[in-house]
């Protein structure tokens, strides 16, 4: 693994950071073959974090408990992995990378909490954590007042850009966009049923599929949300069955989404046939394991990221996260995404050349990892990721099938203008 | 118990003295301004379960739905902040300036008409007290007057509690959906994520505490306290004997009510936004636990039961995450089989008698006349 | 919303609506019975009646990987084996938590749902540490999957028959045990009148156990069949505690009719609502309609004799 720190990036060509830039390029160098570091420690933390000699401390802030826990092991593993191997790799300014895990437990308050005291009592150098918007949002003002650097994996709505958080997953108008002009194009799709579970992701992420069905000349003919949790998805399908869309549109999340692939195809709706299509976003490989393979075969997912990907850099991760977590464990969007936080980070300090989080901030955009598993990926001003956005077939295996990635990497625009 | 004037006996005045000092000089002095500003939290907790102790303990009802209340106080409290801070300039990036950012997210170009009244702080404070009350008003006149029992009563506010949350959930667009109103900076200006502006909020909450413990030990000292408890044990014999049974419940409910509103006003002052997660089933159960660890029938022990059940929380859910849900489901069960008087029962057999040597009284006189919690139900 | 349609296909489309409206009917009675036993007829608040379903689809999930592996030749009927096993799974340990738990209680109701609350939290974290906290799938034999086509647009679930199949065997089975055996007998003189029970040489004991046991086990069978349309993680259980107790109380404690006729009722109001209304908004209109109605006639639809 290696990790280039672009030089020509934008912030290069700011006087004050040309030094510390060169610097950290340097000492990566030496880090990656193994010598302990030259720079003491009050060079490369001038704002006490939690840097000594030999060791620099980072924060994981999850939930291992509670409702969420379901979804968020598989981001705890992938960040741990991550600063295992770079660690063996020499660490981070020859620095090893010591983490405190906190339990966000479900509940928003508490994710709060304890990102108040991963900054504040323990001084760590970067967050790597939050899987839900709401805790997300509940943190940030932590995070916004206290200066610390929070790393978030999760695909989410966007409309959100703050300096102290880099967000490793796509916004949504990626992971949007790119599905529907492919769907239409490949497909030739012309009508569309948007379903959802009932909060801002899905709300916003159909909002943003609406305005951009509706740019593309084809229509909408139903949109729908259910609370979280719900489990009765007959009435719905009914009036899929009535409209007779081309593509039925669906975000939903967590337990819902068994009952409602099960009850779709108990209701004779075949996704294989392809009428409709099935179009999700919110279905990963970790999904799937609770669905059933054979209850979601042939609907098609559109996101940056799935295990199958044929490309080297992958298939040393699947590796390595199988050695480390068990054969039988399958990798979703959002922990490759988790996975690239550490590597941001390392990447970032080592053009900064500081564990300053103001120096890590300004050296962020532009930082580029050739070695992530999705392929190359890098840092935008706005602190998201360029990425590029697929589309998979899903299997019977519980795998998806790669079936169209976009040629180019896809702008990250948290704020899209005209789709709000 | 009362020397016949004063409704503060000496073993209140003792409890209360203490509990200030821990309050006011012991936590403040001994742990940091994180620490501290987690007590803040969970002594808003203490509200509603001084509010369940009258209704649960002393009145006989239970509600499920104390997050309901809790959840009013804080969403009109989170709403005025908002207002504050999404002011024109503020929000200028906005399709809609001057409006929450929430709302400008769905499309919505004009702030709603209940939102209005709530740039007024005035207005807020009056909200906190008078919705509550008002709702559960509706909910205890409608269930009190058909003389709804205990069972169904939980039940029913149990449904509303979850009600409510799927509407605030699907109504992003007025409510901030499942993220909850966040990001609240200023109160009239003034900062209040400052670690100065935590001690003062701190201590606020701290002397609202003490205040309304005495409104509480008022109202149980007076009649109306002496015929709950009757209302619990016999409730038909209090009706034989010309009492209206139903308007007792319904003012100890309502009552409870505000208390838990105001306990959800400073929770949105101290932690810094309110949402959803606060209002529904399980926090409600939870605080229906605070105060059966307290002692149901003690006002003092449910404040000693919400901060010991809340520190243990922190404690072992950061220790030891697996064990913790065993730990409090334990809790649970202890609570009922083992020591149903919680806290305060111990408290009362163990160290009372002791106490009331040292005050110099005789300790036959200072039995309250609310032991037997098995007669409730 | 109905004007580009033909008669037929609005005829079609209020079919299968009439039939989704069905299998909510069923489900909810699925759910409800255990509880309407236990609660209306114990008067044991059992916040745990969730967690023992989700028992009943672990049990199942178990099942389907051991016929897998090991049985492969009769995995087609391994369900009724599941079904069979989480009845007995669940109600074992609903005799155990009678024992150790409830009767201790039976005096205060109040209180039993304080302790089986715990007793739930105490289970999902059981549950989480044996299973994960992930979701797991089961596997079903291939005839309980698709759908039977009668025409274009009706196409009848086949695990929608199964569990309507299920529920009258179940809720018939449930009549003949409460109200032609003798154990019903027993347990009916029990609830009405303890001591005098007890005088005419009833266990007393023995019966409440078996009642218990008895709604637990119903529970377990209704879980082993949610595999079919829903999920079985650690916190599925809670999902279904509100709707359920709302049923039970909406028919009136003590009736196990008034359990099936509110089922009826709610569920034809939520599929109704669903069908004209977004999803969410349905949910709260049957809600808030539910509670509006108990406010006016707190004793439920059946039930005229328990005011407490």
């Amino acid at each position: 693994m290696n990790n280039k720190s672009e030089l020509k990036g934008p912030t290069a060509s700011r006087r004050g950071l040309i030094l510390g830039t060169a610097t950290a390029f340097a000492l990566s160098a030496f880090s990656q073959i193994g010598f302990p570091s030259a720079a003491h420690a009050d060079d490369v933390n001038t704002t006490g974090l939690a840097v000594t000699e030999d060791t620099v401390k980072v924060g994981i802030l999850h939930s291992v408990t509670g409702t969420m826990a379901i979804s968020e092991t598989g981001s705890v593993q992938a960040e741990k992995l991550a600063i295992e191997q770079i660690n063996a790799m020499g660490g981070v300014l020859g620095r090893q990378i010591e983490y405190t895990q906190e339990d966000g437990a479900s509940d928003w308050p508490t994710f709060a909490e304890k990102a108040k005291k991963l900054l504040v009592n323990d001084k760590v150098a970067a967050v790597f954590g939050c899987w839900t918007s709401a805790s997300r949002k509940a943190v940030l003002p932590v995070f916004e007042q206290y200066n610390g650097m929070l790393y978030y994996p999760t695909f989410y709505e966007g409309l959100e850009q703050s300096p102290n958080v880099i967000y490793t997953g796509q916004e949504a108008t990626q992971q949007i966009i790119a599905g529907i002009d492919w769907v239409a194009k490949e497909k030739g799709a012309k009508s569309f049923y948007l379903l959802g579970s009932d909060y801002i992701w899905p709300r916003t992420s159909n909002k943003i599929a609406r305005k951009h069905i509706e740019k593309l000349g084809l229509k909408v003919v139903g949109e729908e949300y259910y609370p979280l949790g719900h489990t009765q998805f007959n009435s719905v399908i009914n009036k899929i069955k009535l409209k007779k869309p081309d593509v039925i549109y669906a975000i939903v999340v967590g337990g819902s989404n068994v009952a409602f692939y099960k009850q779709l195809k108990a209701a004779g709706i075949d996704m294989t046939k392809e009428k409709p299509v099935l179009l999700t976003i919110s279905v990963t490989e970790d999904e799937i394991r609770g669905i059933g393979g054979e209850n979601i075969t042939g609907a098609y997912a559109a996101m940056k990221y799935f295990q199958s990907l044929d490309n080297p850099n992958n298939e040393a991760f699947v590796k390595a996260f199988k050695e480390r977590w068990g054969d039988d464990i399958v990798i979703g969007d959002v922990t490759q995404a988790a996975y690239l936080g550490p590597w941001l980070w390392k990447a970032a300090v080592e053009k900064a050349g500081s564990f300053d989080i103001d120096k890590v901030r300004l050296a962020s955009p532009g930082i580029e990892l050739t070695t992530a598993p999705e392929g190359y990926v890098r840092v935008h001003e706005n602190h998201h990721l360029w990425s590029k956005t697929r589309v998979g077939l899903a299997k019977p295996d519980g795998q998806y099938e790669l079936v169209y990635e976009t040629a180019d990497l896809m702008e990250p625009d948290p704020f899209p203008e005209g789709y709000q | 118990m009362t020397n016949g004037k004063f409704f503060l006996g000496r073993q209140e005045l003792l409890g209360l003295a203490i509990l200030a000092a821990l309050i006011f000089i012991v936590l403040p002095a001994s742990i940091d301004i994180f620490r501290l500003n987690l007590i803040g939290k969970y002594l808003t907790y203490a509200f509603v379960a001084i509010g369940l102790v009258l209704c649960w303990g002393m009145g006989g009802i239970l509600s499920l739905g104390q997050g309901v209340f809790f959840g009013i106080g804080g969403y009109c409290m989170a709403m005025f902040l908002k207002l504050e801070s999404s002011t024109p300039e503020a929000t200028k990036i906005q399709s809609t300036p001057g409006i929450p950012d929430f709302m400008d997210w769905n499309q919505i170009t004009e702030l709603p008409w209940f939102w209005v009244p709530f740039n007024s702080l005035a207005f807020t404070l009056i909200a906190i007290f008078v919705l509550p009350a008002f709702f559960a008003f509706i909910i205890g006149a409608a269930m009190f007057k058909r003389r709804v029992g205990g069972v169904y009563f939980a039940i029913i506010t149990q449904a509303i509690a979850a009600i409510l949350t799927i509407l605030i959930i699907g109504q992003q667009g007025y409510t901030g959906g499942v993220n909850g109103i966040t990001d609240l900076r200023t109160l009239l200006g003034w900062d209040i994520r400052t670690d100065s502006a935590k001690y003062v909020l701190y201590f606020l909450n701290g002397a609202l505490l003490i205040g309304v413990l005495i409104a509480c030990q008022f109202v149980l000292k007076s009649k109306l306290g002496r015929l709950l408890v009757a209302v619990r044990d016999k409730e038909d014999r209090v009706r034989f004997s010309g009492y209206d049974v139903a308007n007792f419940k319904i003012f100890v409910f309502c009552f409870a009510a505000v208390l838990s509103a105001i306990g959800g006003a400073m929770f949105t002052l101290q932690v810094g936004f309110m949402s959803p997660s606060f209002v529904g089933i399980v926090p409600s159960i939870e605080m229906v636990i605070y105060c059966a660890v307290g002692g149901r029938l003690s006002i003092f022990g449910a404040v000693y039961g919400t901060l010991l059940v809340n520190w243990a929380k922190t404690t072992f859910s950061e220790t030891f995450p697996e064990l913790w849900l065993f730990g409090l489901g334990a809790l649970f069960i202890a609570v009922v089989l083992v020591f149903p008087n919680g806290l305060s029962g111990l408290y009362r057999t163990n160290v009372a008698p002791a106490v009331d040597r040292w005050l110099g009284r005789s300790s036959t006189s200072a039995k309250p006349p609310l032991e037997d919690p098995q007669a409730a139900e | 919303m109905f004007a580009d349609y033909t008669w037929t296909e609005l005829g079609s489309i209020f079919a299968m609506q009439g039939f989704a409206g069905l299998i909510l009917f069923s489900v909810f009675v699925l759910m409800a019975l255990g509880l309407a036993i236990i609660f209306g007829q114990m008067g044991v608040i059992n916040m745990a009646h969730g967690e023992f379903m989700i028992l009943g689809a672990y049990v199942t999930y178990l099942c389907s990987n051991f016929f897998q592996a090991f049985l492969p030749g009769l995995f087609s009927i391994y369900f009724f084996i599941a079904m069979a096993l989480a009845f007995v799974a669940a109600g074992a340990l609903g005799a155990f938590v009678e024992w150790a738990l409830i009767r201790h209680l039976y005096k205060r109701p109040l209180d039993t749902l304080l302790a089986t609350w715990g007793l739930s939290l105490i289970m999902q974290q059981a549950y989480r540490s044996i299973f994960g906290a992930r979701e797991v799938g089961v596997t079903l034999p291939d005839w309980l999957l698709g759908s039977i086509a009668l025409t274009d647009i009706i196409e009848i679930p086949i695990n929608g028959l199964f569990v309507m199949a299920l529920t009258l065997v179940i809720a018939v089975g449930v009549y003949f045990l409460m109200f032609k055996s003798r154990m019903g007998m027993q347990t009916r003189a029990v609830v009405q009148n303890r001591v005098m029970a007890g005088a005419v040489g009833i266990n007393t004991e023995w019966v409440d156990r078996k009642t218990y046991a008895l709604g637990c086990g119903i529970a377990g069978i209704a879980g082993s069949a949610f595999t079919m349309i829903g999920s079985t993680g650690p916190t599925a259980g809670q999902l279904y505690i509100v709707d359920t107790f709302l049923i039970v109380v909406f028919g009136g404690a003590a009736s196990l009719l008034g359990t099936i006729a509110s089922s009826f009722a709610i569920s034809q109001a939520q599929s109704t609502m669903e069908f004209f209304l977004s999803g969410s908004m349905a949910k709260v209109l049957t809600l808030l309609t539910v509670v509006g109605i108990l406010m006016l006639r707190p004793e439920g639809l059946f039930s005229h004799k328990i005011r407490r």
